[in-house]
C-alpha cells in the first residue's frame, strides 16, 4: 500500500514537471478543452437543437468521431500480437504507447457518445440492475458493453505493468496475461460491433453492407498503427525515448498492407453500389458525385480518398518511405484519410436520401465543432499525461526508491514462459 | 401475432425479473424520496429528484403511476395554467391495431397531418409533424422521386399522393435499437415511448425505415390555448426536451373505441382503421378484398400499415 502511495506519488510529480515546450503543449491543449467544456455546457443547458442534426440527419460528427475513434485504438492490438505472442523485442519496447493509445481513444469515444444524447445526465437507464440494458438485442448495448470493457482491459493491463515495474519487479505473467490475451480476442469486437451497429440497419442501404465491417477493420489497421509511428518519433524525439528502427519499420509494413486493402474494400463497395445503378446507390452516388444538385460532402469525401492513395503509395515506395519526414507526413495522410471516410463520410450519407427519399445535408454546427476539438484535446491531454508517466518508468529513471534502475524488457516474460 | 405476444411477454418477464432485483433499491428511491419531501417546503422542490429517479414505466405501480401523473399535471397547470388529465388507457386484449390507406382516393390535403399535431400537442415551433405527406410521380412507386414540399392546389393531374406515419411494425427495428428499452410494442401493437426513460440517443431513428420517429431538439412549444388537455402517458401528453417521439395510432382515443384524428380529418374517406383480429372490421375487409401494398416490404419489419387501391 505504501508503495502504492509512492507510486501516485512519483506520478503526480512526473506530471508536473517538464519542459517549456511541454507546458506550452498542455496550455494549447487546455485552451481547446476549456472551450470545448464551455461548448459542452452551452449545449446541455440549451439542447441538442444547438447542433446542425435533424430528424433527417439525427446523427452528425460526434458519433462520426466516435466511429473513427473506436478504429483508432487498434494501435494496441495490433502491437500486443506482435509483442506478446511472438516475441517481437522491438514491438515489445513501446507496445506500452500502442496501450495508453487505446486507452485515450476509448475515453474519447466514450465522451463522443456522451455528447450526443439528449439526456447525458439519464445514463445510469444503461446501467444493468439500476436501468435497463437492452443486451443482447441492441447494438448500442453491445457497443456499451465492449467499449468499457476494453478500456478497462487496457488500462488494467497498463497499470498493471506499469506498476510492477516502478517497484523494480519483472511483470507477474499469471496476473496480466490472461487479461492481455482477453484484449487480443475483445479487439475483435471493439471494431466489428461498432460496424454491426450500423450495418445492422436493413432500412439504411448505405451502410447495411457485409464488407462494412472488414473496412472498419483494415481502416482501423490502418489508422491506429499509423497514428502510432507518429507518437513514437514524437517521444523518441522529444522525451529520449529509444525506439527501434525495426519497430517504426514493422508498424509500417502493417500500415502499408492495411492501407491498401483498406482502399481495395472501398473499391469493391464503390463498384457494387455505383455499376448495377439500383435505387439503393442514392447515398453513394451522393457522396461521391452529389444527387439531384446537394453535393456539400463531395469534396470532402475525394480529398479524404486522396490522402489515402497519397498515403498508400508512399507506404509501398522504398524511396519515399524511408525518408523520415516523407513516412511521417504519409501517416498523417493515412489518419485524416479514415478519419474522413470513416467519420463523417460514412455517417452522414447513410440518412442522405432518407428513407422517404428527402434530402437534408448536414455540416456541423459551431458548438458542435467545438465540442469535438474539446474532446480531441482532452483525449491528447490525458495521453500526454500518461506518456509523461509511462516512459521513464520503461527508461528505468522512474523508480520506488531502493528499486534498481533498469530497464526491464522482453527478456523477463521469455524467462516467465 | 401468438409469436408477436410471446415476445412480448418475455420481454415483461425480463423486466419484471430485473425489477425484483430492484425492488430494495426502489424501497431506498422511495425514503430517499421522502427525505426530500420532508427537507422541501413544497413539493415542487422534490420533484426534480422524483423525475430524475423516475423508474421504467413496466416497472412503476400503479400507486406510482398516479403519483406521476399529478405531478405532471401540476407541471403543466404551473407552466401555462391549463388543466389537463393524464390517464394511461391500457390494451384491450383480442385487439390488435392496423391502419388502412387509399393510395386511389388520398389527395394531399394534408388535413391529416395538422389534426395530427393538433391532437398529439406536437410542437408547434420548432414545428414537428408525425405524417409525411409524399407527392408522388405517376407511374412509379418509388418514394425517392417524391416531394414532400409541394405547394399550390391539389391533387394535380400528374401526382399522386402517399401519406407516411408510424408503421407499428410487428419486427420493428426501433424497438431492438434503443439500447435502455425505452420504447416497445404494446400487446395491441401500437409502439410506444417512454418520455422519462428515453436518453436522446437517436438510434431508433436512424434504424426506422419509415422515418417515422421524431426528436426533440428543442424545446417543445405549444400555445396554451392549443393543448389538447385529454393526454396518454405513452401517447399525446406534453414531451420534454431531448427525448424521441411518434405516431401511437392516437392510443388515447383508439383504446376507448375511438378512431385516431388523422382518420377523423380526412375528407376522402382514405384512411380505414380498426381491429385486425375482428374478421368483420373494415381494414380486414380492406386487407382481403382489395389490391395491397407494403411500403419497404423489403425491410423485413412486418408493419400493421396497409396501402390500398381502390
Amino acid at each position: 500500500m505504501r508503495d502504492f502511495i509512492a507510486f501516485v506519488r512519483s506520478s503526480l510529480g512526473a506530471v508536473v514537471h517538464g519542459s517549456s515546450a511541454y507546458y506550452r503543449w498542455l496550455a494549447f491543449l487546455g485552451v481547446w478543452m476549456l472551450l470545448g467544456c464551455a461548448a459542452a455546457t452551452y449545449q446541455f443547458a440549451n439542447g441538442l437543437g444547438v447542433s446542425s442534426l435533424t430528424d433527417q440527419v439525427p446523427w452528425g460528427v460526434y458519433i462520426a468521431n466516435f466511429s473513427f475513434l473506436v478504429g483508432l485504438a487498434a494501435a494496441s492490438v495490433l502491437v500486443v500480437i506482435p509483442a506478446y505472442v511472438y516475441r517481437d523485442a522491438a514491438l515489445y519496447d513501446v507496445s506500452i504507447l500502442g496501450e495508453l493509445l487505446a486507452v485515450a481513444a476509448m475515453v474519447m469515444s466514450l465522451l463522443f457518445i456522451v455528447v450526443d444524447l439528449g439526456h447525458p445526465e439519464l445514463f445510469w437507464h444503461l446501467l444493468p440492475m439500476l436501468g435497463i440494458l437492452n443486451f443482447p438485442q441492441s447494438m448500442l448495448a453491445w457497443d456499451v458493453v465492449v467499449i468499457n470493457g476494453y478500456l478497462f482491459i487496457n488500462a488494467y493491463v497498463v497499470s498493471y505493468l506499469l506498476y510492477s515495474k516502478y517497484c523494480g519487479r519483472v511483470p507477474n505473467k499469471r496476473w496480466y496475461f490472461p487479461v492481455l490475451l482477453l484484449g487480443v480476442v475483445w479487439a475483435v469486437g471493439i471494431h466489428t460491433i461498432p460496424a454491426f451497429l450500423y450495418a445492422s440497419l436493413g432500412g439504411r442501404p448505405f451502410w447495411h453492407s457485409a464488407v462494412l465491417a472488414p473496412r472498419f477493420l483494415a481502416s482501423a489497421f490502418t489508422s491506429g498503427p499509423a497514428l502510432l509511428i507518429i507518437a513514437l518519433t514524437v517521444v523518441r524525439d522529444q522525451m529520449h525515448f529509444p525506439v527501434r528502427e525495426e519497430a517504426l519499420h514493422r508498424l509500417r509494413q502493417i500500415v502499408g498492407v492495411a492501407a491498401v486493402f483498406n482502399l481495395f474494400l472501398t473499391v469493391s463497395e464503390i463498384f457494387v453500389e455505383i455499376y448495377p445503378g439500383t435505387s439503393h446507390s442514392a447515398s453513394m452516388r451522393y457522396i461521391l458525385v452529389g444527387l439531384h444538385g446537394h453535393n456539400l460532402l463531395v469534396p470532402y469525401i475525394w480529398s479524404g480518398i486522396a490522402l489515402s492513395v497519397f498515403a498508400a503509395v508512399v507506404f509501398l515506395a522504398r524511396p519515399l518511405y524511408s525518408r523520415p519526414k516523407v513516412l511521417l507526413v504519409a501517416c498523417a495522410c493515412a489518419v485524416i484519410g479514415v478519419w474522413i471516410e470513416k467519420g463523417m463520410g460514412l455517417v452522414i450519407p447513410g440518412f442522405i436520401p432518407t428513407s422517404l427519399g428527402e434530402i437534408v445535408e448536414y455540416s456541423p454546427s459551431f458548438i458542435e465543432f467545438c465540442v469535438s476539438a474539446g474532446i480531441w484535446a482532452i483525449g491528447a491531454f490525458l495521453y500526454t499525461l500518461m506518456l509523461k508517466v509511462a516512459v521513464p518508468i520503461e527508461l528505468g529513471t522512474l523508480r520506488l526508491p531502493g528499486a534498481p534502475n533498469e530497464r526491464i524488457g522482453l527478456d523477463p516474460i521469455r524467462g516467465a514462459a | 401475432m401468438s409469436e408477436d405476444h410471446q415476445n412480448d411477454d418475455e420481454r415483461e418477464a425480463v423486466v419484471e425479473g430485473v425489477g425484483k432485483a430492484q425492488a430494495s433499491r426502489r424501497r431506498f428511491l422511495q425514503v430517499l424520496g421522502a427525505a426530500t419531501a420532508t427537507a422541501a417546503t413544497s413539493q415542487a422542490d422534490a420533484a426534480p429528484w422524483e423525475e430524475y429517479f423516475q423508474q421504467h414505466y413496466k416497472r412503476l405501480t400503479d400507486e406510482d403511476k398516479r403519483a406521476i401523473f399529478a405531478r405532471l399535471e401540476a407541471e403543466v397547470q404551473d407552466k401555462y395554467g391549463v388543466t389537463v388529465r393524464i390517464n394511461d388507457p391500457k390494451p384491450i386484449d383480442g385487439v390488435e391495431f392496423a391502419y388502412a390507406l387509399n393510395l386511389q382516393a388520398c389527395v394531399g390535403c394534408r388535413r391529416c397531418e395538422y389534426a395530427c399535431a393538433q391532437e398529439n400537442n406536437t410542437s408547434r415551433s420548432p414545428e414537428m409533424h408525425y405524417i409525411r405527406v409524399l407527392q408522388m410521380d405517376k407511374g412509379s412507386l418509388d418514394v425517392e422521386r417524391s416531394n414532400t414540399t409541394y405547394e399550390g392546389a391539389v391533387p394535380t393531374p400528374e401526382h399522386y399522393y402517399q401519406p407516411v406515419q408510424c408503421h407499428q411494425c410487428r419486427d420493428a427495428p426501433c424497438v431492438r435499437a434503443c439500447p435502455v428499452n425505452a420504447t416497445w410494442a404494446e400487446p395491441d401493437g401500437i409502439v410506444v415511448v417512454d418520455y422519462n426513460w428515453c436518453i436522446g440517443c437517436r438510434y431508433c431513428e436512424a434504424a426506422c425505415p419509415y422515418f417515422a420517429r421524431r426528436f426533440n431538439y428543442e424545446e417543445p412549444t405549444v400555445r396554451p390555448s392549443e393543448i389538447n388537455p385529454d393526454q396518454g402517458y405513452l401517447s399525446n401528453r406534453l414531451r420534454p426536451r431531448g427525448v424521441m417521439e411518434k405516431c401511437t395510432y392516437c392510443l388515447h382515443r383508439t383504446r376507448k373505441g375511438l378512431m385516431p384524428a388523422c382518420l377523423e380529418a380526412c375528407p376522402t374517406g382514405s384512411r380505414k382503421f380498426g381491429n385486425l383480429l375482428d374478421p368483420n372490421s373494415e381494414v380486414r375487409q380492406v386487407i382481403e378484398t382489395k389490391r395491397v401494398y407494403i411500403l419497404h416490404e423489403d425491410a423485413g419489419t412486418n408493419p400493421r400499415f396497409y396501402y390500398y387501391f381502390g
